[in-house]
């Protein structure tokens, strides 16, 4: 039995150093074989679309009235088209709009709609203006502002992709101010505001490291639902150009055909739904590993 | 206030518990012992207090008993529980269910959180009858009604329809107490009751406890950290420490005659209510608020909103190298003052005069150069260092503002380190490697930093250890003398008040009722709420630092 006073010495002296870093946390998520599949696929896509052209592809725009509906052969891995443009071409080609329009949509809704959150939860003389006009977006519906902005100013990826983007943005501006909400009266961000610390650095050094963890989240999951936007207007007819290769186009033409060439929807459907899939498959686990109570609690 | 033993129902010498070397180890890789051969017993009618501080074991022991070990976290490796001679380690899931309400209870810490927010709190204690018996249910509801009398809840009947939110803090530890003795277990474990709770409620919920203890006999297994209760209830004590049984033996045994050194440190480390002699300082005044009003108010869109008076009509004075003492239950408005001193809030009215000039009324450039005068130590020392910085880069904050270089202020950190106790080099370390101790001397270091003239201590030794609570204290008294810096302390804790405060404010709903010397306030109350709360006081009774009655 102990008989020092052991309080009294384990406070002069630190503990060692001993929970697991961020990095280890991701590390062991990584072995998991459903995670680590995704990830895979994921990689592949993107590794595919950044060399589509030294794939065997041959120029995914280039008509050929005399090639029309052929199906699979040496020459055309996936058949062609309507208009006897090679399937496989535009489907490698279509991977690259996909991952603009996914990470296009999460970058700019969440650099955007960080700052908007950090503003209303932080100022509150904002909160109750911005969020009543985050309320007026929310009630936009997405598809509907997507085929007033193409009437207005014509199909172009830019247009696509702020269409998919503005629809996103209160979801982030909630998520960041609920955040900024909960932070902002800790001990410690009051201590900094005793310490003198200027408004700009508190936020920048004691509130918005806070939000970088559920940001990445939230982002995997605009991503995916962005690259299902862009199909479903593009297969709508109120996205891309007809004749840009993107998964939705594809398949928007494809329908016609669908009983004698199933592959001019199946084949970027199955990528499509892959795509996705790994996408959330990996947002659940950043989700895992960035806020272990959280999957305790799921 | 005596909560003597005289019991009207004989201690007898029936053992309901007995832990017999009990072991608990984490599972995992680690398997790392939690619980070391704890062995003791309890007999019906008598009450034992588990002492020890954070991280003792004192909760594992407890949860082991209930068989509510978190499961894949903890596994008992060891030893036996028996709880009226039926061995609870090899229960069943079932029977534990069974055993759970109707030979033993517990009573938690925070009787919000063991309550659910929405059922009405009589139709809670149904439940508990409506599972394990099989009345019908008007029996059952005069029974609820009848417990309800029996924790002296009033209006019994509209209690019975409340929900927990309706409820005081007091009253919700009633009806968690109720439906805790409801099926009159032979055993019932309290977690800390009375932590969460206002002095003057703690007392009564003490003489419940007791109370109810002699009408049926029931064994208590009481834990706690607070020696002031051990010493107002204990029929015997169980010193824990690093999840072994340190000592135990009857409360006079271990608070008069303890064996163990670690014991011996714990007792005499107890605050005493008395104050101790000073002379009280002359030094020039650093602070003075006067008519300090803040009123909270909620605006509506529609009708006029609701308005409270947090502080109404507070003058303080805060000389040089004095410690003044603002003490007062939970709403009494003591923290407000603190904020409001801090600028931390806007005071509604009133003025605050720190060096010649009004600042309660400044703006936000205006206040830069009062921001340097006056710091604040937190009470929660695990929320009040950015959990993201070194520990180097916090301390330091304060002085990059005032546009010191990092090259300069890195060896002052490294000075103010050493000037609470720590070596400089843990810098280079995150708060989460430090104790909690250990974190407040980084948030008081991190204060100093600035040079202050005044410091502000909002509850900050009320989360510690009573150990390290002596340590941060003395550490607070031997940074006064050194640099004369004037403190404004807030507490709930009257002895702590009587180790360090010179002169002590009482304040009651938002109203300063007594103030004066150290001495006078605590010697020779004037108002009869300062006098209450002393009387309320646990262990006046004992003077533990000499070991002995008082």
């Amino acid at each position: 039995m102990s008989t020092l006073p052991t309080t009294l010495i384990s406070d002069a002296m630190p503990p060692e150093p001993s929970t697991p870093s961020l990095f280890d946390e991701l590390k062991r998520t990584l072995r998991s074989v459903p995670i680590l599949t995704a990830v895979l696929a994921l990689l592949l896509i993107v590794i595919v679309a950044l060399i589509a052209q030294w794939l065997g592809t041959s120029d995914p725009i280039a008509i050929n009235p005399g090639n029309r509906l052929k199906s699979a052969s040496i020459d055309h891995w996936m058949g062609t088209d309507a208009f006897g443009r090679d399937i496989y071409s535009r489907v490698l080609y279509g991977a690259r709009v996909s991952l603009i329009a996914g990470l296009g949509a999460a970058a700019v809704s969440i650099s955007v709609g960080l700052v908007i959150g950090v503003l209303a939860g932080y100022f509150r003389g904002f909160d109750a203006i911005i969020m009543r006009v985050m309320d007026g977006l929310m009630a936009i519906p997405g598809i509907l502002l997507a085929i007033a902005l193409v009437s207005l100013s014509g199909a172009s990826l830019f247009t696509v992709l702020i269409a998919i983007t503005i629809p996103e943005i209160p979801r982030v501006v909630r998520l960041v101010r609920s955040v900024i909400l909960s932070v902002r009266n800790e001990p410690y961000v009051e201590a900094a505001i005793s310490l003198g610390t200027p408004v700009p650095v508190i936020l920048w050094r004691h509130l918005v490291p806070n939000t970088v963890a559920p940001l990445i989240v939230q982002g995997t999951y605009i991503f995916a639902s962005a690259i299902i936007t862009e199909a479903i207007l593009s297969f709508l007819g109120v996205g891309l150009p007809a004749e840009i290769p993107s998964w939705g186009n594809i398949m928007a033409e494809g329908r016609m055909y669908f009983q004698m060439r199933p592959g001019l929807i199946l084949y970027p459907g199955i990528l499509l739904s892959l795509t996705v899939l790994s996408v959330n498959v990996l947002g659940d686990a950043m989700r895992d590993a960035l806020d272990p109570r959280m999957a305790r609690k799921l | 206030m005596n909560i003597e033993s005289s019991k009207s129902y004989a201690a007898t010498n029936e053992v309901v518990l007995s832990v017999d070397s009990l072991t608990v180890r984490a599972t995992g890789r680690t398997a790392q012992q939690v619980l070391n051969n704890v062995s003791f017993e309890i007999k019906a009618g008598e009450t034992v207090c588990i002492v020890g501080e954070s991280g003792s074991g004192k909760s594992v022991t407890s949860l082991s008993i209930m068989g509510l070990l978190p499961k894949g976290g903890l596994v008992p490796d060891g030893g036996s529980i028996h709880l009226d001679g039926e061995n609870v380690l090899s229960a069943s899931e079932e029977r534990l269910r069974k055993l759970r309400a109707t030979r033993m209870a517990m009573v938690f810490q925070e009787p919000m959180t063991a309550l659910n927010p929405v059922e009405k709190v009589g139709e809670q204690i149904d439940e508990v009858l409506s599972l394990h018996t099989d009345l019908s249910r008007r029996a059952r509801r005069s029974r609820v009604l009848a417990m309800l009398e029996a924790v002296h809840l009033p209006d019994v009947t509209r209690i019975y329809d409340s929900f927990p939110h309706q409820l005081s803090g007091g009253q919700r530890q009633r009806i968690v107490i109720a439906m805790a003795l409801i099926l009159k277990p032979k055993l019932l474990i309290a977690d800390e009751p009375t932590t969460a709770l206002d002095v003057t409620t703690q007392k009564q919920i003490l003489l419940l406890i007791r109370e109810l203890q002699q009408q049926h006999g029931t064994a208590v297994m009481f834990i706690t950290h607070d020696f002031g209760v051990v010493a107002e209830i204990a029929d015997r004590i169980v010193v824990m420490n690093r999840g072994r049984v340190v000592e135990g033996g009857s409360r006079e045994k271990i608070l008069a005659r303890p064996y163990e050194n670690y014991t011996r440190m714990l007792v005499s480390t107890v605050p005493s209510l008395i104050p101790k002699q000073r002379t009280l300082p002359t030094g020039d005044i650093v602070l003075q608020t006067s008519k300090l009003h803040k009123t909270y108010g909620k605006k509506k869109v529609f009708g006029r909103g609701v308005s409270v008076s947090a502080a109404q009509d507070v003058n303080l004075t805060l000389r040089r190298g004095e410690v003044v003492g603002v003490v007062g239950e939970s709403g009494s408005g003591k923290s407000t003052v603190a904020r409001c001193v801090m600028r931390l809030i806007d005071p509604t009215s009133g003025s605050i005069w720190v060096d010649g000039a009004d600042v309660a009324g400044a703006s936000r450039a205006e206040l830069k150069s009062f921001r340097q005068r006056v710091q604040i130590v937190f009470q929660d020392p695990y929320r009040s260092l950015n959990p993201r910085l070194r520990v180097g880069d916090s301390i330091i904050e304060g002085l990059l503002n005032y546009g010191v270089s990092r090259e300069e202020a890195r060896p002052q950190a490294a000075a103010l380190l050493e000037m609470v106790g720590l070596p400089a080099d843990v810098m280079q370390r995150y708060p989460h490697q430090f104790s909690g101790g250990q974190r407040q001397r980084i948030c008081i270091a991190r204060a100093l930093a600035m040079k202050p003239d005044i410091l502000v201590a909002d509850e900050a030794v009320s989360a510690l250890d009573v150990s390290v609570q002596a340590q941060v204290l003395d550490l607070l008294e031997d940074i006064r003398s050194k640099t004369g810096i004037a403190v404004l302390f807030i507490t709930h804790d009257l002895r702590v008040a009587a180790q360090i405060c010179d002169t002590i404010v009482v304040m009651q709903n938002g109203r300063v009722v007594e103030s004066g010397t150290a001495e006078m306030v605590l010697a020779s109350p004037q108002h009869q709420y300062t006098q209450t709360l002393i009387d309320a006081a646990p262990g006046r009774g004992w003077d533990f630092q000499n070991f002995r009655a008082a």
